[in-house]
């Protein structure tokens, strides 16, 4: 069976490894805190968390940040058990809230 | 199953479709049980909403550098520590 796309351990590449260290962003401070929130409270866990990221569509997965793929997963899991209605989230940015 | 410290042990090579934490390059590599961690929640029905139970044993195994890379040019005693569930461990004579 071909490995999924977040199975990366092992996988040869020429890249040279980036070893800087790196500021977060605001958003991705905020990211972290909120998964954290939703955990301590119960909405979801970590292996939800893990197995929403390891559902991205590959090449939306290969595209996605670190923490772009927290968010993908908190929106999918939250839908999925039904915190989040199906487009609230798209309906909420439009409205600016 | 239960193992010991010091025991020969191969990761399972099974498929598994779902979320688990056993990573691909580990799987059917053999191996020595380090030390048990306690036993914990499973990932793979937690996933999917499951309570995890019935906790499973988990195990920090060292695995062979040169017998997880080909032409592994470091020295034969490497090894690479990696945790894994007793569900995904057999016993390798």
């Amino acid at each position: 069976m071909e490995r999924p796309a977040h199975d990366r351990g092992g996988r040869p590449t020429d890249e040279p490894i980036d070893r800087t260290e790196h500021e977060l962003a605001d958003w991705q401070l905020l990211t972290d805190a909120l998964v954290g929130a939703l955990i301590r409270r119960g909405a979801m866990n970590v292996d939800e968390l893990r197995h929403g990221i390891e559902s991205m569509p590959p090449e939306d997965y290969e595209r996605a940040s670190y923490y772009e793929r927290w968010l993908f997963s908190v929106e999918t899991t939250l839908t999925e058990k039904g915190i989040l209605a199906p487009g609230e989230l798209n309906e909420a940015a439009a409205r600016g809230v | 199953m239960a193992f010991d410290v010091g025991q020969r042990v191969r990761v399972a090579e099974r498929e598994h479709a779902g979320h688990h934490r056993t990573p691909g390059y580990v799987k059917g590599k053999r191996g020595v049980v380090v030390r048990p961690h306690g036993a914990f929640r499973n990932p793979e029905t937690r996933a999917y909403g499951g309570d995890g139970l019935p906790e499973r044993r988990l195990y920090l195994v060292a695995l062979e550098q040169d017998d997880l890379w080909p032409a592994y040019p470091g020295p034969p005693e490497d090894r690479l520590y990696v945790d894994v569930f007793e569900h995904w461990l057999v016993e390798d004579s």
